[in-house]
């Protein structure tokens, strides 16, 4: 985050949002606990607002680090909040991932995350904000199949980990053998799942140029200051 | 701990199959005698048989796992059944028009209840052969596409949208990966969002994962009793969680996959009931129920207009999920 955006820039919402047991799951309330002893975080997403040589963006990191940076009913509302936000106040949504995938503790609640997000990523395009999705180590399953590979642009880091099915729940579904470069970021660049392979000191760069080019009709209409900084 | 629906089932089959054997043996008694008090010996175990089966179908005996193993019983009714069972002039479409074919999710336009449809369907297989052919249920990214395709063309014909979910969760192959199976699910769901003509959801078996989802952002989201909708199966979660893929029935348990916990967390909207014994007993009942589940829901969403059927399948969706806000 402090090397991709503008320094200082970084405004963080949607603090109030807590995860909570709903199912009883086993072991749950414990290990979100932990890991919020752990990361200092409440969940496994941070968003909020930043800025990209001064065009304002709407973001959200996830932090891998939380619970396998996992997808549960707080993630999902965090990563809704970040497309909505985009889509209201007409600026770019950009998306860094870290995720194995659906939080299995909230069971079906964070299945529905998968349609809630993938609806907001609808909402963007009905209006025209471009959304921008980063796929870092790992990003899988239920990310994977939902927000994260409908962005109108998508890179990841180099080696990244990027499948739907993880290791074990493809042996338990029988996948046998599979390519050396399976399931990672150069494989699927390959099969032209993504749009670039992106190492984290050019992301600025990069993700500059897009929301200069795919936003740029949004930041000509906001003011003269954004302007003056796209020429 | 039955590890299957043929297990579960186990002590049933073989009452029915006594039952069989002494119906063929009363069709060759000739002695009017001897008929008589075989005849009343099968009503006897005709009943001791309902009674065992209003046992097992308890409710207080049905748990996660076990209805697990009821949505996967071989003789449930599949996609097609239904289709055949509620519709007219069903053409099957195939093909996602990108150089692929998937047979584990079928679809086309048909009539139902007279009116024009759009057919959206998991389908499995019964034997071994069928079941290969439909790839266990299991949908490739050709599938959802196909899929994409039909939601297309439904919204150009305006034709209503009914969806059947059964799929232990999507194809997570090498071809699957190869092809972007993530980005297909991932597209066919905000397909759906983009849809203004009314769209019904029916999880008649397994709602398995990204899998289901993928054909169910739905107006509206039925589930038959006995049916399951779950994040992930339940043996991959227990490999994920516990390293034990057996300890299956613990993890349905914790992930709460019933019928009965996704309506009390506003997942779904009704809940069709089942003949005891689960709808591979009765199948015309649970047509029956699932006609006039369908045919209740669509009358009430054919009375909104387009953006409204639109906006609402939006907040339905949006309000999904359950937390707490603190005040910071």
């Amino acid at each position: 985050m402090r090397w991709t955006f503008d320094e200082g820039s970084f405004e963080e919402l949607d603090t109030e949002l807590r995860s909570i047991d709903t199912l009883v799951f086993p072991e749950y309330a414990e290990k979100l606990t932990a890991a919020e002893e752990k990361t200092r975080m409440h969940d496994s997403i941070v968003s909020g607002r930043a800025k990209l040589d001064d065009m304002p963006v709407s973001v959200a990191v996830a932090d891998f680090s939380f619970m396998g940076g996992s997808m549960g009913s707080v993630a999902g509302e965090k990563i809704t909040r970040t497309l909505e936000r985009a889509a209201q106040q007409r600026i770019p949504a950009i998306i860094f991932c870290a995720s194995g995938g659906a939080r299995m503790q909230e069971g079906i609640l964070s299945l529905m995350q998968m349609a809630k997000t993938s609806a907001a990523v609808q909402l963007c395009r009905e209006v025209g904000v471009p959304y921008i999705c980063i796929f870092t180590d790992p990003t899988m399953a239920g990310v994977l199949a939902s927000y994260a590979s409908i962005a109108d642009v998508i890179v990841a880091e180099p080696k990244s980990l990027v499948g739907f099915a993880g290791a074990r729940v493809a042996k338990q579904a029988g996948v046998g053998k599979v390519p050396d470069d399976f399931q990672t970021a150069e494989f699927v660049f390959k099969h032209g799942m993504i749009d670039a392979i992106v190492p984290r000191k050019e992301m600025r760069s990069t993700l500059t140029s897009l929301v200069k080019t795919l936003g740029g009709h949004l930041f000509l209409s906001i003011g003269s200051v954004v302007k003056e900084n796209i020429k | 701990m039955p590890s299957n629906f043929n297990e579960f089932e186990k002590e049933l089959r073989e009452i029915d199959e006594f039952i069989e054997k002494m119906k063929a043996e009363a069709r060759k008694e000739t002695n009017p005698t001897a008929l008589e008090a075989g005849q009343a010996k099968i009503l006897d175990l005709e009943k001791t048989r309902d009674r065992y089966l209003e046992m097992m179908y308890d409710p207080e005996n049905l748990g996660p796992w076990e209805k697990t193993l009821i949505a996967r019983a071989p003789k449930r009714p599949y996609t097609l059944d239904y289709v055949t069972a509620l519709c007219q002039d069903f053409t099957e479409l195939q093909g996602d028009r990108n150089g692929f074919a998937d047979n584990a999710i079928v679809g086309g336009p048909a009539l139902f209840e007279g009116t024009p449809v759009m057919i959206i369907g998991h389908q499995k297989g019964r034997d071994i052969q069928s079941r290969q052919f439909r790839n266990f249920g299991m949908a490739k990214p050709e599938g959802y596409r196909k899929a994409i395709r039909l939601f297309e063309m439904a919204e150009r014909f305006k034709m209503p949208v009914i969806s059947f979910v059964d799929t232990p969760a999507a194809d997570p192959g090498v071809e699957s990966e190869s092809r972007g199976i993530s980005e297909a699910i991932a597209a066919s769901i905000m397909k759906m969002f983009a849809l203004t003509v009314p769209t019904v959801a029916v999880v008649i078996g397994e709602g398995g994962s990204g899998g289901a989802i993928g054909i169910a952002a739905s107006s509206r989201v039925l589930m038959l009793e006995h049916s399951v909708y779950s994040v992930i199966p339940p043996e991959g979660c227990a490999a994920i969680l516990w390293r034990k893929p057996e300890m299956g029935k613990q993890a349905a348990e914790a992930l709460k996959i019933s019928s009965a916990s996704a309506l009390e967390y506003g997942i779904i909207d009704e809940i069709l009931p089942e003949p005891v014994g689960g709808a591979h007993r009765k199948p015309v009942e649970v047509y029956a129920t699932v006609r006039d589940g369908i045919s209740r829901h669509l009358a009430e969403l054919k009375t909104m207009t387009p953006e409204q059927v639109k906006a609402e399948r939006f907040s339905k969706f949006r309000q999904m999920g359950i937390f707490d806000e603190v005040s910071v």
